[in-house]
């Protein structure tokens, strides 16, 4: 069975569906930290966090600047800015130029994230229509981070699932379904949250 | 070792060096980032490094030691923030509804703009506060630690593609007139109403390693905390703090909060509003 410190999602368009479909998956019991960045349409930003925490057993919320990132916890990146994981396991924001025209980025979110868990990461891309995500996917796989990427026949959008196959590879390549599954059997090490 | 762990040692050489670049460049230069939040760094010193054409963080402090025209382009990519006029918007209408009628009972009022970049937020406040009469009566210190933006921010001169942005901002924020009142085109910008330039100062101030200048009513800093780890913040923090009068209020981003400083408790938050807080 896999065992990660934490897993990354990246998602656009159609993802807050499939987003919260996996969420849906996740036992209550589930301890590993999840860390969203999905881009949204300014005007549906503000809902992002009741929805997904509507179909979620676990704890939802919006990651705030400086925090640390707690087990068992959901965090979803704040729209209109970046989110990036510091080595002491905080959040940081930014608010850089967009990157793949996006703010939140994924590959900037999954980037920092490769360098603060290293091969102790999971990173998961999902439907999208752009190519986000690729790079940063790229990076956990270096770092020996695993890689599942959504079946872009499956996806709504396969752009993003396509683009990050090519870029990166990937370990799996999962339907949603599948994917739900999968990743409600991902366990957490009993030692705790952070990389040693 | 196997591919992933050069990668994780070649990261970790990284950080490393990293950190002998900023000790380089306060040593040197007396800039101090070595509070800065380490993710967005890694990602600016990564781009400097392939403008500059070096392999590696240690080839970029050699040339940021031995060539000061270097250490001025790499203070572009350690500090710029690209902003917006009247950035979100209902911070500027918050200041207006809650601010702004206790800043009419003073006299005279001054306001410190701190990390003001290229001045977007200047101009907006002063535009903001002559509809509201105080303007007159007002004087705006604008800080920054990079001597190319505080020219920019005082020049007051944007690109016009960024106006119908500004604009739609503008009205979104409560303006009372329209935007153009305020500005002239010149070229391929527009340049910000000059008259203002009187009610404003603007200095070089490093929040990492300056002191308070002046006793101030209104401090706005905002998305620039983000980039600072928590010590700094609390240091800058406490700056604030330390120029506000008694009540004084201290706007911040809307995803920055006092919550995880160590001067929570010296602020209140004003409910309803977007991160403004008001000194106990």
């Amino acid at each position: 069975m896999l065992s990660v410190d934490a897993i990354v999602i990246g998602a656009s368009s159609g993802g807050v569906d499939a987003v919260g479909m996996l969420l849906a998956a996740l036992p209550s019991r589930f301890r590993t930290p999840v860390v969203i960045v999905l881009h949204l349409l300014a005007t549906a930003e503000s809902l992002l966090v009741p929805v997904l925490a509507a179909r979620c057993a676990r704890p939802v919320r919006e990651a705030a600047d400086k925090e640390p990132i707690e087990a068992g916890v959901v965090y979803v990146a704040p729209p209109g800015y970046h989110l990036l994981v510091e080595p002491d396991l905080t959040f940081a924001l930014s608010i850089d130029a967009p990157v793949n025209f996006c703010r939140p980025s994924i590959d900037v979110m999954f980037e920092s994230a490769a360098y603060a868990w290293r091969e102790r990461l999971l990173g998961i891309v999902l439907t999208g229509a752009n190519a986000d995500g690729a790079e940063g996917l790229a990076a956990i796989r270096r770092f020996g981070g695993r890689a599942w990427v959504q079946d872009p026949e499956s996806a709504v959008a396969p752009a993003m699932p396509a683009a990050a196959i090519a870029r990166a590879g990937a370990d799996r390549v999962l339907s949603l379904e599948a994917m739900a599954a999968a990743l409600a059997g991902v366990e957490q090490e009993p030692t705790g949250v952070g990389a040693t | 070792m196997n591919d992933s762990a050069k990668d994780g040692q070649a990261a970790r050489e990284f950080d490393q060096e990293l950190k002998l670049l900023l000790e380089a460049i306060y040593l040197r230069y007396q800039h101090d980032f070595r509070h800065y939040a380490v993710a967005s760094l890694r990602r600016r010193i990564v781009q400097a490094m392939g403008l500059y054409g070096c392999a590696t963080v240690s080839q970029l402090q050699d040339r940021v030691l031995h060539e000061p025209e270097v250490f001025a382009g790499m203070l572009q990519y350690l500090t710029i923030q690209v902003s917006e006029m009247f950035r979100d918007p209902e911070y500027f209408r918050e200041l207006r509804s809650e601010v702004v009628p206790v800043l009419k009972t003073y006299p005279s009022v001054k306001v410190w703009v701190a990390g003001c970049s290229n001045g977007e937020e200047v101009w907006s406040l002063a535009i903001l506060l002559a509809e509201e009469g105080l303007l007159a009566r007002t004087l705006i210190y604008a800080s920054d630690i990079n001597p190319e933006a505080l020219r920019r921010a005082e020049a007051g001169v944007y690109p016009l593609d960024r106006v119908a942005l500004f604009s739609s901002n503008y009205l979104a924020a409560g303006g009372t007139g329209s935007l153009s009142d305020y500005y002239h085109a010149a070229y391929d910008g527009v340049v910000l109403d000059r008259r203002f330039r009187q009610h404003m100062l603007f200095a070089d101030h490093s929040l990492a390693t300056d002191t308070v200048f002046s006793e101030v009513h209104l401090v706005s800093c905002r998305n620039v905390l983000i980039y600072f780890d928590r010590p700094l913040q609390d240091r800058a923090v406490g700056l604030f703090r330390e120029a506000l009068v008694r009540r004084g209020f201290l706007g911040l981003g809307s995803r920055e909060s006092l919550r995880l400083t160590s001067h929570q408790s010296a602020f209140d938050e004003i409910a309803g509003t977007h991160r403004i807080y008001r000194k106990c």
